[in-house]
């Protein structure tokens, strides 16, 4: 986690292209995410945003292009190269994912006895760290996801994802489902961590209270590519017809006001 | 990822000066934190953490615990050189484990014991209940049903008939029809030796007629239909669907499990008819293979030493036991919860439950038969 001068790439997707039967959902996409930077992705309902999450971590087989991830190119890595690599990056799936038969102790502790040779005091000791660091109770440690709200699911379930102190977090919608009071106190958890930890996060979503407080870049995916990156402005200043029905539509315009009333306080 | 930890000590003047360099992450946190440990406790000390090229949450705890530790023992402890870059880290982990965890609850082990017998028991027998009034939910149900009948689900009753009826015949056959040649092969084998093989026709048939040929049938649906009900109520329930048809002004009961229980009910007696079929033809074979005996005689004797009372006392019971089987498999899915592994308990719950009750059912029929003489 040293500190990078110049933006480094850590994810290089190129030329991708991911297809079920006829159905061709990435074309030939080409995206960059640079080391400590917040991506937000969106794009319409079924545009391909969590199959191209998906795929960059491998619950997908792709047709054809490349993947590099931390300069590896993941189709000849061999075994222990992408282990390491898995170990380098976290995943906060939609609905949490959460182990249904551990307590939340035990699903923060997982990754940690999977790979790591630790004593039972360090793991619970870093179990109840990072369940503090998420903003959850040592009393919601012994509690089964059964048992959990869904803004506490998704709060243990990234405590889960940062076990291992990876570099990249891959977060897919991280806010749906969620209040706006819960969702705005979790888009400011996650740049808190992502400062203190030195993350780089890629983040699938469509909310844009996410978007305008916590994204450095965005990438706009329709038709199977990408149409823009860039900024908020760039976003704003773009001509693809979606794009702008996106970013200025009514739903955009009342986020953007509430941004401009209340400045985001950023530690 | 770079070295590992390394953490050096010198005493100067009285004074524990430690050292630190290479990573302190999580990859090395098992080797940091014996190093840790192997630190000499002494008077006052201090750390330079200049050296340290890599640190996460993992090491920034570890260092945490060392200043907390030592400060604990009102030990001067200090820590330098951290790079600005790790400050902020640093500051967020000394923000945690301040309240101590809740302690583990130690119990005496032979009290947790009976503790834990006490409990069974009395689940055991609040269990019953779940079952009751799933029976009488589905008494009001076929009421209802019967006042209405245009609210009766004939479509899925009829989806239902096919996979736990039709669909079943197949295996029902081929078991029924083994376990008969294999009743009749143990018969001949036997038999034998005293000179009594043809009796072994009346062995057969009776056996298979009034007990075996129901009650293997009605253990291979409770396996298989049984298990497939629970976990199909159990996983709507998870996913709310049973709440949700509860708000539309529909019971879960009449819409979901009435025709599945129905289905069984009408099943059950028809496969267990067919299963009969086929193990008086898988016995009918093994006599003519194995014991020379021609299936003519085999007919003509099965003709002697059966009666439709035989045949009657099985198929009476197969209705009761199917209703057994779905009362215990639906009331089963709706107790489950969230959790998968609710849903693989339960499910195993209703399959050990079902067998278990349709054993007891068929003890108590045999009771009743031979207590009104048939």
């Amino acid at each position: 986690m040293e500190q990078e001068a110049s933006p480094e790439i850590v994810i290089r997707v190129r030329d991708l292209t991911v297809g079920f039967g006829d159905h061709i959902v990435l074309d030939r996409l080409s995206l960059d995410v640079r080391r400590g930077e917040v991506l937000g992705l969106v794009g319409g309902s079924g545009s391909g945003k969590s199959v191209l999450m998906r795929t960059i971590i491998g619950l997908i087989q792709k047709r054809g292009g490349g993947i590099e991830v931390f300069g590896v190119d993941l189709d000849r890595a061999s075994e222990a190269e992408r282990s390491t690599i898995e170990h380098r990056w976290g995943i906060l799936f939609q609905h949490g994912a959460l182990f249904s038969s551990l307590t939340v102790r035990q699903n923060v502790q997982f990754p940690m006895r999977e790979y790591l040779t630790l004593s039972q005091r360090l793991m619970d000791e870093m179990a109840l760290a990072k369940l503090k660091m998420v903003g959850l109770s040592p009393r919601d440690a012994d509690k089964f996801p059964a048992e959990l709200s869904g803004g506490m699911t998704k709060r243990a379930a990234l405590a889960r994802a940062l076990a291992l102190d990876p570099e990249i977090v891959f977060l897919d919608e991280p806010t749906s489902g969620l209040d706006p009071i819960s969702a705005g106190e979790f888009d400011q958890l996650i740049r808190t961590l992502q400062q203190t930890l030195g993350l780089t996060v890629f983040m699938v979503t469509h909310d844009l209270d996410s978007l305008h407080t916590i994204c450095d870049r965005i990438a706009v995916l329709a038709g199977g590519k990408v149409v823009v990156t860039g900024a908020m402005e760039a976003m704003l200043a773009s001509d693809h017809p979606w794009v702008r029905s996106y970013f200025r539509g009514t739903r955009a315009s009342a986020a953007e006001r509430r941004q401009d009333r209340q400045p985001v306080e950023v530690r | 990822m770079s070295n590992g930890p390394v953490l050096t000590s010198t005493i100067g003047d009285g004074r524990l000066e430690l050292s630190a360099s290479g990573s302190w992450t999580a990859r090395h946190a098992g080797e940091l934190e014996r190093l840790i440990q192997s630190v000499s406790t002494g008077g006052a000390a201090s750390i330079d953490m200049g050296g340290v090229s890599a640190f996460d949450t993992f090491g920034a705890w570890l260092l945490e615990r060392l200043v907390r530790e030592r400060r604990a023992r009102g030990q001067e402890f200090r820590v330098t050189g951290l790079p600005d870059h790790y400050r902020g880290l640093f500051g967020e982990v000394a923000q945690t484990n301040l309240e101590a965890p809740p302690p583990a609850a130690r119990r005496n082990a032979l009290l947790s014991g009976l503790e834990s017998v006490g409990r069974g028991v009395a689940a055991a027998g609040r269990d019953v209940f779940p079952y009751l009034n799933m029976l009488g939910a589905l008494g009001a149900a076929v009421l209802r049903v019967i006042a209405h009948p245009r609210s009766f689900r004939l479509t899925s009753a009829v989806h239902h008939l096919d996979r736990v009826g039709w669909q079943a015949v197949p295996i029902i056959l081929l078991i029924t029809f083994l376990i008969g040649g294999i009743i009749a092969q143990q018969g001949i084998f036997h038999f034998r030796k005293f000179g009594a093989e043809t009796y072994v026709v009346d062995m057969v048939g009776i056996l298979v007629l009034r007990e075996i040929g129901v009650l293997i049938v009605a253990i291979m649906v409770a396996g298989r239909s049984g298990s497939s009900y629970t976990a199909e109520l159990g996983s709507m329930k998870m996913r709310e669907e049973i709440d949700a048809l509860r708000t539309m002004g529909r019971d879960p009961v009449e819409v979901l499990i009435l025709p599945r229980v129905l289905a069984l009910v009408i099943a059950l007696p028809i496969l267990a008819f067919l299963g009969s079929l086929a193990a008086l033809y898988g016995g009918g074979l093994i006599a003519w293979t194995y014991g020379g005996m021609s299936p003519d005689i085999f007919i003509e004797r099965l003709r002697d030493a059966i009666s439709t009372t035989h045949f009657q006392v099985g198929m009476i019971k197969a209705p009761f036991m199917a209703l057994a089987i779905g009362v215990i498999a639906c009331a089963e899915g709706l107790r489950v919860k969230g959790s998968a592994e609710s849903l693989g308990l339960q499910t195993t719950r209703s399959v050990v439950k079902s067998i278990f009750v349709v054993i007891v059912l068929d003890g108590v029929f045999a009771i009743f038969f031979a207590s009104i003489g048939m």
